[in-house]
Order: C-alpha cells, then sequence, then structure tokens
C-alpha cells in the first residue's frame, strides 16, 4: 500500500496515522513522522508553499517507489501540503510499516530526506511586510549522499 | 514548448509560464534563447548555478537534449518537507 497526497487542506494527523496503522497487516512497526511551521523569532505570520502540479505527484511516487525497493515495507504514506500556512501548521506527514522497526525508520528518514530536496515544492515565509524564498540549505543535500 | 517558472524565478520572470517556439538542442541552448527575451529573462537566468531544471517533470542537467520535449522547467532548489 502506498499513498500519496498533496493537498491544500489541513490534515487530521491523529487520524491518519490510525487510519494507516489499522490498515498494515503482519506488520510489527509503524513509524511516523509530521513536519511543523517554525516560527523561530516570532515574526512569522505565514508561510506560503508553492508547488509544480504534476511533477510534485510524480516525484514523491518515485520517491515511495524507491524506498519500497530498498527497504522491507508493507506500505508508505506521504501527505504533503502546499498553499498558505500559519506558524504551528502541519507541513507534511510521513508514514512506514514493516515487519521490524528498522526498515521502518530508516525508509522514514529516507523520505525525509528526499523529499526535503526533490520534491518540486518552494517555501515563502511572510514576516511582517518583508516576504523571503526559503533558501536550500546544504546540510539537506548533504543527507541525501549518505543514500547513495 | 510550454516554458514554466516556479518560486523566485516566476517573480523575476513576472509569469508562471510561457509559451515559445525554439529549436533549441539542450535546456542551455534555451536559456540562451530566453535571455535574449529581456531584462526579467536576464535576471532569471543570470546564475545558473542557483537554478533547476526539470524536462517533461523529471529533473534534468542543463545539457540535456530537447528534442521531443513538451514542457520545460526553471525554479530554485527545492525546499519541501
Amino acid at each position: 500500500m502506498r499513498i500519496v497526497r498533496v493537498q491544500d487542506a489541513p490534515f487530521d494527523f491523529g487520524a491518519e496515522a490510525q487510519s494507516f496503522a489499522d490498515a498494515q497487516t503482519g506488520m510489527g512497526a509503524v513509524v511516523t513522522f509530521t513536519g511543523i511551521v517554525r516560527d523561530l523569532d516570532g515574526a512569522l505570520t505565514r508561510m506560503v508553499i508553492e508547488h509544480y502540479p504534476g511533477m510534485t505527484e510524480k516525484a514523491l511516487s518515485a520517491i515511495a517507489e524507491e524506498a519500497h525497493a530498498r527497504w522491507s515495507l508493507g506500505g508508505s504514506l506521504i501527505i504533503h501540503r502546499h498553499g498558505t500556512l500559519g506558524p504551528d501548521d502541519m507541513i507534511m506527514m510521513v508514514a512506514t510499516a514493516s515487519r521490524h522497526r528498522k526498515d521502518a525508520f530508516e525508509a522514514a528518514m529516507f523520505l525525509m530526506d528526499y523529499l526535503k530536496s526533490r520534491a518540486p515544492f518552494w517555501k515563502k515565509e511572510e514576516t511582517g511586510g518583508a516576504a523571503e524564498w526559503v533558501a536550500a540549505r546544504d546540510e539537506d543535500e548533504d543527507a541525501l549522499k549518505g543514500w547513495e | 514548448m510550454n516554458i514554466m517558472y516556479f518560486a523566485w524565478v516566476r517573480e523575476r520572470i513576472g509569469a508562471p509560464s510561457e509559451e515559445v517556439e525554439t529549436g533549441a538542442a539542450t535546456v542551455t541552448d534555451l536559456v540562451e534563447e530566453l535571455r535574449g527575451r529581456g531584462a526579467r529573462h536576464e535576471a532569471a537566468f543570470a546564475d545558473l548555478s542557483a537554478l533547476r531544471v526539470a524536462v517533461d517533470q523529471e529533473l534534468a542537467d542543463f545539457d540535456a537534449p530537447l528534442s521531443g520535449a513538451r514542457e520545460v522547467a526553471f525554479f530554485p532548489p527545492m525546499t519541501g518537507g
């Protein structure tokens, strides 16, 4: 079971995690992660996430496919939002299920690392009157090298 | 060919996409043609190391061939997650 969703609307992390776990059979481990809009200095008014419709779904599906090829997974879930978000809103979540926890943890890390730098999303932070595109970080690109 | 722009590239160009007639053999050739369209395009393509490109919705290199391509997108490094 592989689920990829790109959506404007908020999602219910608890309900999504429960539904994902309920759908698994014979799996000993479910790992979940969710990313949340940070407001490091209390000035963020909103974050706007732009994406590339069509390519986004393809890129996320390809990343999930690669995870399933590398690890023994019963299922995977990727939800990523676009549009306008506020501080402390959930941006995205991933979930992985496997017979043993190591596969689930590693696959979740892999999904996170790849969608940071290989899925066509761009974040713009608005603080007061200013708006600035979030720059890609070298650390995120370096994280991919560990999976090559 | 449909050319698409995202994030600050879109803002510099001033449009999310444009149709161009081109015989460019590679992405780099296409960039050279687009630069000739004016100051906005010059600004958007001033530093290619700050750009990424997708050909028909697959990440590609700037020396990628364009024969048969229908859609080329330019954007800054991605920041998902």
